[in-house]
This record gives structure tokens, sequence and C-alpha cells, in this order.
């Protein structure tokens, strides 16, 4: 056996654990700008995503009156006056592509404003410490009772189940409303309040409000720390000229007591206005130092500018000594130069292009979206069908789909083989040359096409062959191409 | 094995002493809820044995406390499933045929449902579109042997050719040179008659007057006067462009002595009435139906 190596490089570590353990964060309740726009978007976002699926949309009898609702039985996605089929699940494509620019054009003007303000991690967190500041008191106070931990009293055991249980119908609450977007809202209210909702519904609740209870309540700043890919990428894509919440050490340092500066001012001496106070500290919900400059753990809420100005105003010094700003004007600023903002840069000038050009798109392919489709699939076995007086048969599996809320009289043509003729099984109408199809209302239809060229006709070789079906009321007119094989 | 104690200076914890390349191992054993939960499944697994059939025996296997067999859940699925398109069945068992081509909901539940029992019990024959073989005929064209509307189509289905029903068409085709009434060359010349009865070229030194003449005193009978064919018996046209065993010389000449007589199967009481209804549909649908 070899002789064992102490390790003496690493010997300075012999007393720090490898891992350090959680540090518990007790944010300090604060007001101010930034924290009125955060209970402003958090009443926004949760009022949409809890009051939507009560939304009612007239959509005509047998349709789902419903605003926003995921029909999954029907394959079938309302959104307002929108209704998508499985097939065009490439709106939602372009959506994710106009969300992702979006984040992008956030990103280059203000950093992390997703992760701050809007993100459902921070939402929710930000709720449930607010229910448990307003059950245990601020900081001090839960820090101080946390501390005690092990004196049993009946109050604090009371403290801590009443504050679990509104976690818990928060949580509940949520879960609740994820499920009422798949189902008629009322209805489903209805039987979950009469157990008689099924059972994946509960199923549902219970994962929502599983995860809801324990992220918002236990995991909160681990999630964007630790667990949260978005923090990394949002980083990469901050550039230098985002205005990220940034300590401006130009004007904050040197750090010193409040009263030693106004000493030193007294002697004409250059202090800086951080007097250490450490409210943007208590403040935080991640528990980080702002003043150590932008880093990871930072998810921009700006809730420590809010702090600092407080304290600002206090103390009779200019606000802002935190605030939405960037590096280059803060060199600016040392250098004796005054601070600029340059929001029109290429980067997201691009940005906003590419979220224009893609909405545009988008728009005109919803605007113009076809709601008579056709789909046409040639029969394999067998490919082709000499029949007895030497004409060639091909048969095709045609799918109609009729997107409007009316049943629809269609006509099908065809344009191949010379002569060829075509005809529908199981609907032998008036028009033998010309077969007329009732499609119903919001549905698809298959049907089984035969295509006929006489013998004198008969193509050598496959060639193409063209389905043209019309709305006999409207004139709409939509095709789709194939071949037509002979044996 | 001092060395079994010695303590990691980073970590703090205990080495086991095995060393490679000066990489040490640690002694970090599994976590107590780890292990615990570990002697918990094997506990549960007992449970299993017990309750759930298990051990195999020598002719038979343990039973578990509750009787439960997959078998069993398999049994009360297809019933359920039965009884789910029950409703439907019963509507495509009293509608007539046509009836059923008209509905297009009936239409679409009897080929889909004709589609899948047509997999199952004529695609050995006939193909998996029905497209036919060798002696096999050919589903989706307009020759039918036994006739090819709805109803027609139905009865072959039920009773089957030459299949021993009661009901089953019968009539084949006589082994003309093997039973001795037509000479070899007899068989060629009439042979070559035929093509020529469906504008197929016609070998060299054919006689026409003579094939005409073996042909009228041999097969009007039952192929008719023209070489039509006549469905009650099974005779199929001759002056078509399809044929189930092959047009060329040989092949006729081959059926002109030996005979065919392929068997068709009868279905009526291997499958249920309405199912059978949908197979025909189905055929029918194929494109060929007349």
């Amino acid at each position: 056996m070899n002789k064992p190596v102490p390790p003496t490089e690493l010997q300075y570590e012999q007393d720090a654990p490898l891992y350090a353990a959680r540090k518990k964060v007790y944010p300090q309740k604060v007001s101010g700008t930034f924290r009125r726009i955060k209970w402003g978007l958090m009443a926004f976002c949760l009022g949409v995503y809890y009051l939507l699926p009560f939304v009612r949309w007239n959509r005509g009898l047998g349709a789902p009156d419903q605003a926003v609702l995921i029909d999954l039985p029907n394959s079938r996605f309302y959104f307002f006056f929108i209704e998508l089929w499985p097939q065009e699940v490439y709106y939602f494509t372009g959506l994710l592509i106009v969300a992702a620019l979006t984040l992008f054009l956030m990103n280059s003007l203000g950093g992390r404003i997703w992760c701050g303000y809007l993100c459902p991690q921070t939402v929710w967190t930000d709720l449930f410490y607010a229910v448990e500041r307003m059950i245990e008191g601020d900081r001090r106070e839960r820090m101080r009772k946390d501390a005690a931990g092990g004196a049993v009293k009946l109050q604090r055991f009371a403290e801590i189940g009443l504050k679990h249980a509104i976690w818990l119908v928060i949580a509940w609450w949520t879960g609740g409303a994820w499920v009422l977007y798949f189902n008629d809202a009322p209805t489903l209210v209805k039987q979950l309040f009469f157990f008689q909702a099924p059972m994946l519904a509960y199923i549902w609740i219970a994962i929502l409000t599983a995860t809801t209870y324990v992220l918002a309540g236990f995991m909160r700043e681990q999630v964007c720390v630790y667990m949260c890919p978005w923090p990394r990428i949002q980083a990469a894509l901050t550039d230098e000229w985002a205005l990220n919440v940034t300590y401006k050490y130009d004007r904050g340092e040197k750090r010193t007591s409040l009263k030693k500066a106004k000493e030193l001012r007294a002697l004409g001496q250059q202090v800086g206005d951080c007097i250490d106070c450490y409210q943007c500290v208590a403040v935080c919900p991640t528990g980080i130092d702002i003043r150590d400059g932008a880093q990871l753990e930072c998810i921009q809420c700006g809730l420590c500018i809010d702090a600092c100005d407080t304290v600002m105003k206090k103390i009779g010094r200019e606000t802002r000594l935190i605030g939405y700003d960037n590096d280059i004007n803060i060199h600016r600023r040392q250098a004796g130069k005054s601070p600029i903002y340059r929001f029109v840069r290429p980067r997201t000038v691009v940005y906003s292009a590419l979220i224009t050009t893609v909405g545009a798109i988008m728009l005109y392919a919803m605007l113009t979206r076809s709601l008579l489709d056709i789909n046409v699939l040639h029969d394999r076995n067998p490919v082709a069908i000499k029949l007895s007086d030497g004409s060639i048969r091909n048969a095709y599996t045609v799918r109609l789909l009729n997107k409007r809320g009316f049943d629809r009289v269609i006509a099908i043509d065809i344009d191949g083989p010379t002569n060829a003729t075509v005809h529908v099984v199981g609907a032998d109408s008036v028009t033998p040359d010309r077969p007329m199809i009732i499609l119903g209302r919001d549905q698809t239809t298959e049907l089984r096409l035969l295509v006929t060229a006489p013998a004198e006709n008969n193509p050598e070789k496959s060639i193409p062959v063209w389905f043209r079906v019309t709305d006999i009321g409207l004139g709409e007119v939509t095709s789709a191409t194939d071949n037509f094989v002979s044996p | 094995m001092a060395e079994h104690n010695e303590i990691d200076q980073v970590t703090g914890t205990a080495t086991t002493g095995h060393q490679w390349d000066g990489i040490k191992e640690l002694n970090t054993p599994l976590p107590r809820w780890w292990v615990i939960t570990f002697y918990l499944t094997i506990i549960w697994s007992i449970g299993y044995w017990i309750v759930y059939p298990a051990w195999p025996l020598l002719a038979s296997h343990t039973t578990g406390l509750f009787g439960y067999s997959s078998r069993a859940d398999v049994a009360v699925e297809l019933a359920n499933l039965e009884k789910i398109r029950g409703d439907k069945m019963v509507k495509l068992g009293a509608a007539s045929l046509v009836e059923i081509e008209k509905d297009p909901a009936l239409l679409a539940l009897a080929r889909a449902r004709g589609k899948t029992v047509f997999g199952d019990n004529c695609a050995p024959c006939h193909g998996s579109g029905g497209a036919g073989a060798k002696g096999y005929p050919n589903l989706n064209d307009d020759e039918w042997i036994w006739g090819g509307s709805l109803d027609k189509i139905l009865e072959t289905i039920q009773y089957g050719a030459r299949s021993g029903h009661a009901k089953a068409h019968e009539g084949a085709m006589l082994a003309f040179g093997k039973d001795g009434v037509l000479k070899k060359e007899e068989i060629v010349t009439v042979a070559n008659y035929v093509r020529a009865l469906s504008g197929l070229s016609t070998g060299k030194g054919y006689d026409a007057k003579a094939g005409a003449k073996i042909f009228a005193d041999n097969c009007v009978a039952c192929h008719g006067d023209a070489g039509k064919g006549n469905q009650e018996l099974g005779a199929p046209n001759l002056t078509d462009k399809i044929w189930l065993y092959g047009s060329d010389e040989a092949t006729l000449v081959e059926t002109i002595s030996n005979g065919r007589a392929g068997v068709m199967p009868a279905w009526v009481g291997r499958l249920d009435p309405s199912t059978i209804k949908a197979l025909a549909v189905y055929v029918h649908s194929l494109g060929g139906g007349q």
C-alpha cells in the first residue's frame, strides 16, 4: 500500500466544511416604489391566474363558453376568439419564440426583470413571506422566535400552525386554479365541492398544492440559486448597458458610520454615503449583500433600493445610492462625466424587430388560416387496382377538417388523369361526377375516395392528382395533392 | 489494520484503508433512512409472495390470498369493452346493409370493425388490404365470381364457397384433361380461344374456328355463349381483364386440364352476425362492390 500523502495544499480548508448549510433568510418588511410595483404585479399575475378560468366567452350552442380552455378530450385549445386544433400547435411555437425574444429584450434593457418581478417562484414566495410576516412578525421577531426554538409555547405552536394552514390554503387554491383551465370552471368547482370531480383533477390539485407549498414555503431562494437555470442563462444575456440593481460604489465608498461621516465631512474630507446600516441585506429575499456587486443570487427585485432610499431620506442624503444602473455609468461618474443611458442599441433594435416580425407572421397566419382543410393519404395496399374493363383505380383516404361552427356542404373535384372519375364510398349523391359531402361543424371527417382512370387514359407511370374541395355556400376552396399510380 | 481508522483531513471522514494511485476511499456509509427503506422494501415484497400468485408449484402455482389473476382482469376489461361497444354493435346489427352504407357514423363503425376482423380472419388469403393473390380473389376490383352486391358479399362470407356448409356456393371448374373429356391439343386450342375473348394475343397456328367449337360444346353451359360468365354458378367472366389464376396459355391449359375449386370458408357460427355484417360492408366499401 502506498504511503498516504498529506494534503498540504488543502490544509487551509481543514476547518471549513465542504458544504455550507443553508442560512435561513429573514427578509424584513420594506416599503417604497419597487415594493409598490411588486405588489401591483403580484396582484395582477395572481389575479389573472386565479380568475381567468371564470371568464366566459360565447361561442354558440354546443361549444364551450370558457374564454381560456385546454380541452384535452376533444383536442382543442380555446383562447378568447381563437380556437386551435392539434395540428396548429405551431402557433405555440411562435408564442414561445416571442416569449423568449421578449425575455432577451427585457434582459438587454433592465437585466433580470423576469426573476425579480414576474417569475412565479418570486411571486408566490413573496406572497408566502407576506403571510409569514403577518403572523410571526417582522425580521427581528422571527429571528428571535426561531432562536428560542426549544421553548415550547402554545402561542408559538398556534402561530406556526396558522401560518402553515394559510400557506396550504394558498397552495391548494393554486393547484385548484390549474385544473380549472382544463375543464368548465364553474362545473368543476361544483364537482370538486361535492367530491364528484374526476380523480385526475384531485391528483393534479394534490401535485400542485405540494409543489407550491414546498417551493414557496421552504425552498424559496434556493430554487433560484440552486435549481433554476434562468439565472445562468439570463446573466449571460445581460450586456454592459443593461440596467441592473447596482450599488453605486463611486458614491457609497468609503463606508463609515453616520456620526463619523458627519465629523469627516465637517473637516471637508471625502466620505461615502453608505453608512453600513445593512438595511439592504436585511430586506433581501435571497440574503445577499448587493454591495458585493452583481451576483448570481441577486434576483433583481429592487427591494434593497427601497430599503436604502428610506435610509438615505432619513439621513438627508440623496436617494438611489442603490438603483438601476450599470458599471459604465459608475466609471463615467468616477471620471467626472455625466452618466448616459442608452436603450436604443443594435441588440435591442434587433430583438424588437424580431419580436415585431414573428408577431406579424403569427398574426397573418392567424387571420388567414384555413378553416377548411384536406389531408390525402394514398392507399398502399393495394396501390392500384385493375378493373375488369382494364381501367385503373387508386384509392385514397381523405380527411376533411371543418373548423367552422356550422355544418357545411362541400364538393370534391379532382384534377388528375384525363377523364378520370371520382367516387366517395358511401356517398352516392345526385351528382355522380362531383361528389358532395356534408361536413359536421367543428369536426374532421374521413372519406374513402376512389379515382378511376379509363383504360385508354391509363397513365404509364405515377402522375400527380389534385384534390380540390369547395365549400358550396362560402366558396372557400382548399386543395391537396397526391399521386396516381399504375400497377 | 490501523489505516482503517485514518481520518481524511479535508472531509474529516474515516477512510476504509483502500488506496489506489494515492486516491483514498472514504468510509461513507449509506444514510440510515436509505438502509431502512431498503429493508422495508424487502419486507414489503414478502407481502407480495403471500397476497399475489407468486410461487410455481409442480403442476400449478400458489394463488395468493385474494385469488387475484391478471387473466381475470383481462376478462373483466374485455367484458367492459363489449359493454361500451354494445349499443353501437346492436345498432349495427339492427340496420340493413344499405342503411349502414348511407349513415356515415354506422359506415365508419362498420369499416373500422370490419377492417379489424378482416385483418384477423381474411388477410391470410386475401391480403391485408384485400388485394388478393393467385387463386384468392382481389376484393378491390369489380370482378365478382359470386356477385358483388352487399347481399351477395354477405352471403359469400356467411356460407363460403365449397366450404361444406349446406348453403355454401357450389360449382367448380371441371377437369377436362384429367377426366379425359378433352385432348391435349384441344385444350391448347380452347385456351387460346379464351385468351382471344378478352383481347389477348393468341399462339401461332391457332385455329379460331376449332376453338369456338370446343368452347361452344364444353364451356358455354357455365361461362355463357359469349364467355361472360355466370355468378349463380361461380363461373368467371372470361372476357374481362381480370384473371384469378392467371391468363397466360400455360396457366389456362392447367386450369382447363385439372379444373379449379378454391375454397372460401363459411364464417357463420364463427363470427357473430353483426360482425359479419360489418365485414360485408367493409369489403363492399373497398371499392369493388356492385
